[in-house]
């Protein structure tokens, strides 16, 4: 469409010559115009329906086992601790997704500018070590793990799952990470090192400030990834529990409603965040523009 | 020193300033092993270790007369031929699973992708709408999330009375415990998976490249096939790793949508192995063959795409 504004002959000539077939192709296009965007929605529908059963059923005026509706109550909201194996669950949860976080976005960011700014021998070598773990099934990294904690009588609890979190959370920071450092333009550090600065102060105030939405990209998907983490933990924990743990165990016999209200209450804190961090950009981009 | 080159006289400051650049980085020069040290060592000591310890158990032999659980280092290839010929089933009804959830995944996420990328292209806000509905199950706990399938496919819920009712599913038939509830399980927990990376390669595509297309009379499906496909390659390649390998080891979804007999995974014959019958040899050795498996599959498939730089 913007062909016809600009006044160079060629594309005048390319927006002449589409505007008698277009009606023809609007005919066959509406099709495709209608059908592509339902079925995404009913691809979004299926996406969307367990949350919503999962966050209806926190209102479940349940008892024990969730697993019928037997009525509206706000109690299991008001008490969430009710169930307190839950509340300890989440608790360890977060500590466990905290812990694993900080260590393997260090580690991952250290990683990442190294891999982007410098060029040595067995660089591809140190990609390969870095693809791996994100290429092996979870339950392989498990059990490798089990059967080295096993072998060295390492006694199985919090140490053993932050430092199997940290393992395979290092892969996604290194590779969210790297996108950010790729696009820096490497004239700012040296910049930088030509008013003075060491590489030290280099890297702290110029570096890291222009990599930290990377980082904190980086962070959040840590934490998701181990907040969420069931087959590794299961097979690093022992008897140290965590909420997808707690879930999974209780399963069979039925889900305690405060698990559901735990769910539930993540999910809207997490929406609230990613809307906040939208609305946000959105307002600068907005601002820039003006 | 290249603000004194950059104040020097003439041609010869400025070919000087080139050759000063690295200069300034000289103190840093030895900085790259510094900054791979922690993490190389952490990934060693983690990730390598470990799967040479898993290759050692592999081919442990029970000590004779020994303990349930009790094994001795040994070099026992038998235990491979044991472990596949006993749960071969198993095996290839992951990888025949997993095939199954990528491509459902494929047709679905698709779709979405293109709908969020090239149809609300210039809407940002719908567009980050979009994305957020599509990320939202990461917010609620996955197990949480299956859970709720097999409470809503459940034999007593209203889904399979209302089938029931219209004569789509038979009398006292169901949908748990059968491979579709497996499959459709595992689609959609790794459907996003799916759809992130489809959306990340439509949305540096060029409109005015399908513009271009229709101007040379491709019909839309032609444009479809030739133009925009093609360019969407690398994230239908990375979408469809990001599903098939944890789905292939996964055991969550066959252990609560599924039943112990025509659905079990090769997960949850890890997981037992290890945990109910303590025979680590064949739970190592089935986990070896399963990487392995993997490693081969993904690197003809990479070659094949032609994105080995994807890695």
């Amino acid at each position: 469409m913007t062909a016809t504004t600009t006044t160079t002959p060629r594309s005048g000539l390319a927006a002449g010559a589409s505007r008698p077939g277009a009606p023809v192709r609007r005919r066959t296009w509406r099709l495709g115009d209608a059908l592509v965007p339902v079925l995404a929605g009913l691809a979004f529908l299926y996406l969307l329906v367990p949350i919503a059963y999962t966050v209806a059923f926190s209102f479940n005026d349940a008892g024990k086992t969730n697993l019928v509706w037997r009525g509206f109550t706000l109690d299991n909201w008001a008490d969430p601790c009710g169930a307190p194996q839950v509340c300890r669950a989440f608790g360890n949860s977060l500590l466990v997704g905290a812990t694993a976080t900080v260590l393997a976005t260090a580690l991952g960011t250290l990683l990442a500018v190294a891999l982007v700014r410098f060029r040595f021998r067995g660089r591809a070598l140190v990609n390969l070590l870095i693809f791996l773990p994100m290429s092996t099934p979870e339950v392989v990294l498990g059990a490798a793990l089990l059967a080295q904690f096993l072998s060295l009588r390492v006694p199985l609890g919090f140490w053993t799952v932050v430092a199997a979190h940290v393992m395979f959370c290092v892969s996604f920071v290194v590779v969210t990470v790297k996108a950010r450092v790729a696009s820096l333009d490497p004239a700012l550090e040296e910049a930088a090192a030509d008013l003075y600065a060491g590489p030290w102060s280099a890297f702290w105030r110029v570096t890291f400030p222009l990599l930290l939405p990377g980082i904190a990209a980086a962070a959040l998907l840590s934490f998701s990834l181990s907040f969420d983490d069931f087959i590794v933990t299961n097979f690093t924990s022992g008897t140290y529990d965590t909420f997808p743990k707690f879930v999974y165990v209780s399963a069979t016999r039925g889900i305690p409603p405060e698990a559901n209200v735990i769910g539930s209450a993540m999910f809207a804190l997490a929406l609230v965040l990613v809307v906040a961090v939208q609305v946000a950009g959105a307002a600068r981009a907005r601002a820039r523009r003006a | 020193m290249s603000l004194l080159a950059g104040l020097g006289a003439g041609p010869a400051g400025a070919a000087g300033g080139a050759a000063v650049v690295p200069a300034p980085r000289r103190p840093t020069s030895r900085a790259w092993l510094w900054l791979l040290l922690p993490g190389l060592v952490y990934l060693l000591l983690l990730f390598v270790v470990p799967v040479v310890a898993l290759l050692a158990t592999s081919l442990y032999a029970p000590v004779p007369g020994g303990e349930l659980g009790q094994y001795a280092p040994a070099l026992r290839v038998a235990n491979y031929a044991d472990a596949l010929a006993a749960f071969w089933p198993q095996l290839t009804r992951s990888f025949g699973f997993a095939l199954l959830a990528t491509l459902a995944a494929l047709l679905i996420g698709y779709p979405m992708a293109y709908v969020i990328a090239v149809r609300a292209r210039g809407r940002p806000l719908l567009q980050g709408l979009l994305l957020v509905l599509v990320v939202a199950p990461f917010f609620t706990s996955f197990i949480l999330r299956t859970i709720a399938w097999r409470q809503i496919l459940a034999d007593d819920a209203f889904v399979v009375q209302a089938l029931q009712l219209l004569h789509l599913l038979p009398e006292g038939g169901r949908l748990t415990a059968t491979p579709v509830a497996v499959v459709s399980g595992l689609t959609y927990n790794f459907l996003p998976f799916m759809v992130l990376p489809i959306y990340a390669s439509l949305e540096r595509l060029d409109p005015r490249l399908v513009e271009a297309g229709a101007d040379l009379y491709a019909s839309p499906a032609t444009t479809f096939r030739t133009v925009t496909l093609p360019l969407s390659l690398p994230g239908v390649v990375a979408g469809t790793l990001l599903v098939f390998i944890p789905a292939s080891g996964d055991y969550v979804n066959s252990s609560l949508l599924g039943n112990s007999t025509n659905t079990s995974m090769v997960g949850q014959v890890i997981d037992a192995r290890f945990f109910r019958v303590l025979d680590y040899p064949t739970a190592a050795s089935l986990s070896v063959v399963l990487m392995l498996v993997i490693l081969v599959l993904v690197g003809a498939y990479v070659r094949r795409a032609g994105t080995e730089d994807l890695l």
